[in-house]
């Protein structure tokens, strides 16, 4: 409406060139892009952070690392500090969680414990992960006669339950926090490197890795750099699996008499000394396992938002 | 088919033969003597008990023997005890340990297929998110807590069962329910994501649009079409059903193996350690064996692949 006016009442005689110009401003930056592009790794972070439950597990995760690292440190108690008059008490406001036969103070024994089953468990994921990616990737990139002997070697090995080799290695170990990590880990690379090969057999085919290769890419280069990185998301998902149930194994290995030695505090061996205490102080048993639970429970329900975020097709 | 079981065979009894090799120079690697005790022992004892378990032979010849008597089924004997055979154990420990073992897995197979069925066909709803709680809890609480507990609840406390030890049908019903928990949170969960898989696929739309009641496309389409990965799951389930109760054996107090494999890691037992595994890897290899032949039968790409 204005417009039309304006032009009634301007003066025709007065029409300037500069009128006339094309106006190309609406296509100036027609390919500047108005949004940041989105990487995989922060389109699955965006996925992450909206997963509310995945968040809360992460964050209860990070609490209980940062109290298994600093309340030991803190605290007025330590791990094998016995007090012969304060034996079995149950929770007071001196002893949080109470203390067990020995007079130990229970709290500061959960954290500590916290400490040796995540180092466990952690350092597990990490051998698992490398040992399982190198091994998988080698057997898929080289296939044929290589593939078939090292997967033969795999299947050998996962023809038995994983604890039986985890048991006969601890015998000839002897218990210990090292040689739980590596019996555990020596059995438990097995799951990646199938994982990890079933990947490489699929992309190895792909052009990118093919032109990798016309510039004269190694293959180790070429598993390392080409091949992993567009594994990653299956692997990551396997490797949270892998702490929960590496903190499994060592409670099991506690709980039949091959864990950490003593005084040392593990969940395991918190949690199985608790159960042999049920009837008389379930306290006792109480504490542990509800920190292992509660622990377990966060890294399986990060473990399934982190598969929602790096693979939506897996989404339900 | 016969073709396809005997290359099994043959893959089976190699691994067989591997897996025995390994353990006992596994067990022959484990530092210390085997008759270590506090005591002073004589000379000549330590000689004659060397003497009669054959340790004084080389290393080569032991592997010999324990080899050739494998093949004559006779697993050794045990260290601390006279007169207990590792067969003997398995003999008498293995009807305990597969009725508790095939009891959990028959129980959770049902009880989880059951919720999971459950959850996918109420997808989203209320149902559907306490199976998902029921199975995350399933997977998180370690199975000697979990079986702590119904033994201080249902036993101690409401005195429904006994506490423990194996004399009748009532000792039967809480270790079966410990050794069940974990299988029913694993199988819901299967079901439920296999289910919600099938669900998706484009057959489904077909039978819907073929005009088939609810009853149909459920019962004949979605579940025969799930059950598949749960079979797939089967070979795992019964080695360990076997040979993975140990602790739920432990603390019920019940004769199987598994307690029978943790009193011999306890006492330092080795040869029956080494006897008990060896049995507990052949269980295992057979099963494996056995249902790869049953795949064989369900699934014709399986045995023209293999």
């Amino acid at each position: 409406m204005d417009e039309k006016l304006n032009v009634k009442d301007m003066d025709l005689r007065n029409l300037d060139d500069s009128l006339f110009e094309k106006d190309d401003s609406a296509y100036a930056d027609a390919d500047k892009l108005n949004r940041p592009s989105v990487t995989y790794w922060s389109d699955a972070w965006r996925r992450f952070r909206g997963n509310k439950v995945a968040m809360i597990s992460a964050v209860i995760l990070v609490l209980v690392i940062l109290m298994a690292v600093f309340q030991p440190m803190t605290s007025p108690y330590t791990y094998d500090e016995q007090d012969l008059f304060a034996i079995n008490q149950g929770p007071s406001s001196e002893h949080w969680f109470g203390t067990d036969e020995l007079g130990r103070d229970i709290f500061v024994r959960c954290w500590e414990g916290a400490r040796v089953s995540l180092l466990i468990a952690f350092v597990v994921a990490v051998l698992n992960g490398t040992i399982g990616i190198l091994y998988g990737g080698i057997a898929g990139y080289f296939g044929g006669l290589a593939d078939n002997v090292m997967m033969r070697f795999c299947e050998l090995i996962a023809s038995i339950p994983q604890m039986l080799w985890v048991v006969l290695l601890i015998l000839i170990m002897r218990p210990g926090i090292f040689p739980i990590i590596i019996a555990i880990a020596a059995t438990g690379w097995i799951g990646t490197a199938r994982l990890f090969r079933g990947q490489v057999f699929s992309l190895k085919e792909s052009e990118f890795v093919m032109a990798s290769r016309t510039m004269g890419a190694g293959s180790i280069w070429i598993i390392l750099k080409h091949l992993l990185p567009n594994a990653m998301s299956p692997i990551i998902i396997s490797m949270a699996n892998v702490i929960p149930s590496a903190i499994f194994s060592e409670a099991f290995l506690s709980y039949i008499g091959l864990g950490v030695p003593l005084p040392t505090a593990s969940w395991g061996i918190l949690a199985s000394d608790g159960a042999n205490k049920l009837l008389s102080y379930p306290y006792q048993l109480l504490f542990p396992s509800l920190l292992i639970c509660i622990t377990m429970l966060c890294f399986n329900l990060m473990g399934d938002g982190l598969r929602d975020a790096l693979d939506p097709r897996m989404r339900q | 088919m016969g073709k396809y079981v005997a290359k099994r065979f043959v893959s089976m009894v190699i691994t067989l033969f591997l897996v025995a090799t390994v353990t006992f120079f596994l067990m022959h690697a484990v530092p210390g003597q085997p008759f270590e005790i506090s005591r002073e022992t004589p000379e000549s004892v330590k000689e004659a008990l060397y003497a009669k378990y054959g340790l004084d032979r080389p290393l080569s010849e032991q592997y010999v023997i324990y080899m050739k008597n494998l093949l004559r089924g006779d697993f050794g004997v045990s260290m601390k005890y006279k007169s207990q055979t590792v067969l003997g154990k398995v003999t008498s420990g293995m009807p305990v340990s597969a009725v508790i073992g095939f009891g959990g897995v028959l129980a959770g197979c049902l009880i989880g297929a059951g919720f999971g069925i459950l959850a996918a066909l109420k997808n989203k709803g209320v149902t559907d998110y306490l199976v998902i709680i029921l199975a995350i809890l399933g997977v998180s609480i370690p199975n000697f807590v979990f079986g702590s507990l119904i033994q201080r609840y249902f036993a101690v406390e409401w005195k429904l069962f006994p506490i423990q030890g194996w004399k009748g049908a009532e000792y039967v019903i809480l270790p079966v329910m410990a050794a069940a928990f974990t299988n029913v949170a694993y199988y819901a969960r299967m079901l439920r994501t296999s289910m919600l898989d099938v669900m998706g696929q484009d057959y489904i739309y077909t039978a819907k649009s073929k005009g088939l009641n609810q009853n149909e496309i459920v019962g004949k389409h979605i579940l025969r079409n799930s059950f598949l990965p749960l079979v797939t799951s089967l070979g795992p389930m019964c080695a360990g059903a076997l040979t993975g109760n140990f602790v739920i054996e432990k603390i019920f107090n019940v004769p199987g193996i598994g307690q029978s494999m943790i009193s011999s890691i306890q006492n330092s037992d080795y040869t029956m350690i080494m006897g008990l595994t060896i049995i507990f890897a052949f269980i295992s290899v057979i099963c494996y064996f056995l249902v790869d032949i049953i795949y064989g039968i369900v699934d014709p790409r399986i045995r023209i692949a293999g």
